[in-house]
């Protein structure tokens, strides 16, 4: 088993027609084949995208008739940051049930007005700002480099791009393999947070252990701690490793990600380490000892 | 991106906000006319640098007794003998550091006769993902210490998006402030016109420190601090224009124009690395081993042999680095891209320091490969982990 996406997902790409969406559509498709069914461009519609290697797929001038033409149940979106708020939304309104955004730097604002459409939808958003979701052999949404992931029981959730692949590869050269992983992005305001995706790594039955992966900024650690502590008194745990990247950061200065600063004397690192720890989650004071960690919090 | 109080209360103003009358000063000679274009007599003469704290900030060329960073004036000749003392010197704050910033401009207001001071502000609630209203009866004072002190003294309320300041939200507002009469009528058009501000503006942080009732029982905006999303700078020109890069530091504004993320720290090892995670995770390991990072750089996803180039000529620009770690995990990022830009610049500007290059995933190879073929004195490093132990030991033998 797996979340989110599985070898059945049809995907489709906003923003297939640009260099990005372009070089990791072929990275999907050479990627055990994901499904990759359509791209949209409204002045493109009817025409064909044709990959370096030769491979093709239909553009169709709106999601809700690449959705109608192809059965997708996904989209992934490489849209520019000024028209990738609308590319959320167009896919909400088409209810496409999954849309991964991979887009970085799009206006707060703009995600304050998808976040309010989303909630009264029944479509999940994932990101933007993120790397994507990617179940081993089966389906890869977004950038994430294919080459590093194995099949097997871990699920990894986090808030960097980068430090997905450090877990995954960690795990991968441990030994464990994983089930999903799911970059939730880097941004303040954004589609799934840290609390949905362990609801969903609880109730998966492959999935054995989770690494989680924070940074500084917000709340979201500390929320998704008390939520494990919760659901541990009602009996549903798994050994978790953990992460917090930004020990180092000065307050107030955003570090990269939009959503990655410490303001007002919250979201500093400590709390979020104390609150995982409090949690039962085993934190790596090391980037590079994630997989080792996890194997520890295996081991009891 | 931060602007000054005074450009941030001419925005509000715009907007129909209540501020006081005021001039910007830029040199000395400018404070006479300006403070006799305001009605007095009590005036405010306030230091205009990009940090909190100015009232009891200290000028570190005056005497420890000088007076602070914001000071009351009851004549013009008063606002001129302060300006005199103020203008070009250096104030240290508890935001500004050590080593304080220059005061280049000073903004001369007109006095209020102040009933009560409360605080205001609004910013994104991550939390629930909408703009939210922060506000206390407790004004003029730092909000971390009354969060921490009297939290049940602060209102946050999130606004819906589709509906603005609604007549309820008003109510609660006016409530929390616990403004009546004039002031609470006042309220019910100062929110409203605060929220639009704040969202035709994409601003960050809109933050009113103190709002206060004055003696006549009316609002008035009495400090402001605007900050805006970076993001969405590129459809406001208008916001764009009231940049001050005499506030930035020089390194992070030459990063900006190659659309780096980069942010000077005070150690001796410069890190260049893709994805901000990463490059902060970088940073908390070469701690971990002992050291200290010069800098966070994120070269982000979509950079080019020619950003690279410059990430690594701004790195090596700095007089305080001693070794140089690169650290890619190649998703989006191609790893030769990196290698071919690494060696570009080491080609271009020189290498005097160690490097140590760890690079993993998209390409990983044919990186290598041109690193090696590269002929440069370059360290590999296997994993993150022999990476940072190498870069450390490389600095501190050095």
């Amino acid at each position: 088993m797996s979340i989110l996406v599985n070898k059945d997902t049809k995907v489709l790409v906003q923003g297939l027609t640009g260099k990005t969406g372009t070089f990791h559509t072929e990275q999907a498709l050479a990627y055990h084949g994901t499904q990759m069914v359509g791209g949209i461009h409204p002045k493109k519609g009817g025409s064909t995208w044709t990959g370096q290697g030769g491979e093709e797929l239909p553009i169709f001038a709106s999601v809700a008739e690449g959705k109608d033409k192809t059965g997708a149940n996904a989209s992934v979106i490489y849209v520019p940051p000024a028209g990738a708020g609308a590319a959320i939304i167009e896919a909400i309104e088409a209810e496409i049930p999954l849309i991964v955004c991979i887009t970085e730097g799009i206006p707060v604002m703009d995600m304050v007005h998808v976040k309010a459409k989303l909630e009264k939808s029944n479509s999940r958003l994932i990101g933007p700002n993120c790397p994507g979701v990617l179940t081993p052999n089966e389906c890869k949404i977004g950038i994430m480099p294919g080459n590093i992931f194995q099949k097997g029981s871990v699920g990894v959730v986090s808030r960097s791009g980068t430090l997905t692949y450090e877990a995954v590869f960690q795990t991968t050269n441990a030994g464990l393999g994983q089930t999903t992983a799911v970059g939730i992005g880097g941004d303040p305001v954004k589609g799934t947070e840290f609390i949905d995706v362990l609801e969903m790594f609880l109730a998966d039955d492959a999935t054995e252990s989770i690494i989680m992966i924070g940074e500084i900024g917000g709340s979201a650690e500390e929320e998704a701690a008390q939520f494990l502590r919760d659901e541990a008194k009602k009996g549903r745990k798994k050994p978790m490793a953990g992460f917090i990247a930004g020990r180092t950061a000065p307050p107030g200065r955003t570090m990269g990600h939009a959503g990655a600063v410490i303001s007002g004397g919250k979201g500093g690192a400590e709390d979020k380490i104390a609150a995982m720890e409090a949690a039962g989650i085993k934190v790596s004071p090391s980037p590079a000892r994630l997989g080792q960690t996890l194997v520890e919090a295996i081991k009891g | 991106m931060n602007i000054h109080e005074y450009q941030a209360k001419q925005l509000l103003k715009s907007y129909g906000a209540p501020v006081a009358d005021g001039v910007p000063v830029f040199e000395k000679g400018e404070a006479e006319a300006a403070a006799k274009q305001l009605p007095g007599p009590l005036y405010v003469v306030k230091s205009q640098i990009h940090a909190g704290g100015r009232g009891k900030g200290k000028f570190t060329e005056l005497g420890a007794d000088a007076k602070g960073g914001v000071r009351l004036a009851k004549s013009v000749e008063e606002v001129v003998a302060h300006t005199n003392e103020m203008l070009g010197n250096t104030l240290v704050t508890k935001q500004t550091g050590p080593a304080g910033k220059q005061v280049n401009r000073l903004y001369i207001e007109d006095g209020a006769d102040i009933d009560r001071e409360l605080y205001l502000s609004i910013l994104i609630d991550r939390t629930v993902g909408r703009p939210a209203f922060v506000v206390s009866t407790e004004g003029g004072m730092d909000i971390e210490a009354v969060a921490e002190e009297t939290p049940e003294k602060i209102l946050t309320l999130p606004i819906d998006p589709d509906t603005g300041v609604t007549a309820d939200d008003v109510k609660k507002l006016n409530e929390a402030l616990k403004l009546e009469g004039d002031a609470a009528k006042d309220g019910e058009t100062l929110f409203p016109i605060l929220y639009k501000a704040f969202t035709e503006k994409d601003m960050s942080l809109l933050e009113v420190n103190p709002l206060i009732v004055m003696d006549n029982g009316r609002l008035r905006v009495l400090d402001a601090k605007v900050s805006f999303d970076g993001n969405a700078l590129f459809r406001h020109e208008d916001v764009v224009a009231l940049r001050d890069t005499t506030e930035e530091d020089a390194k992070e504004i030459e990063a900006s124009k190659y659309d780096l993320a980069y942010v000077a720290l005070d150690g001796n090892i410069g890190c260049m690395v893709n994805g901000a995670g990463l490059a902060m995770a970088t940073m908390d390991i070469i701690k971990l081993y002992g050291a200290e990072p010069a800098n966070f750089l994120d070269v982000g996803g979509g950079a080019t042999k020619e950003k690279v180039t410059a990430a690594f000529k701004i790195i090596t620009a700095d007089p305080a680095v001693e070794g140089i770690l690169v650290n890619i995990f190649g998703g989006i990022m191609r790893c030769d891209v990196i290698a071919e830009g690494v060696v570009a610049a080491v080609k271009e500007v020189g290498l005097k320091v160690p490097l140590v290059v760890r690079l993993e995933g998209t390409n990983v190879d044919l990186g290598k490969k041109i690193i090696n073929e590269s002929g440069l004195n370059v360290i590999a490093a296997d994993d993150l982990d022999d990476a940072a132990k190498k870069i450390v030991a490389a600095v501190k033998g050095s």
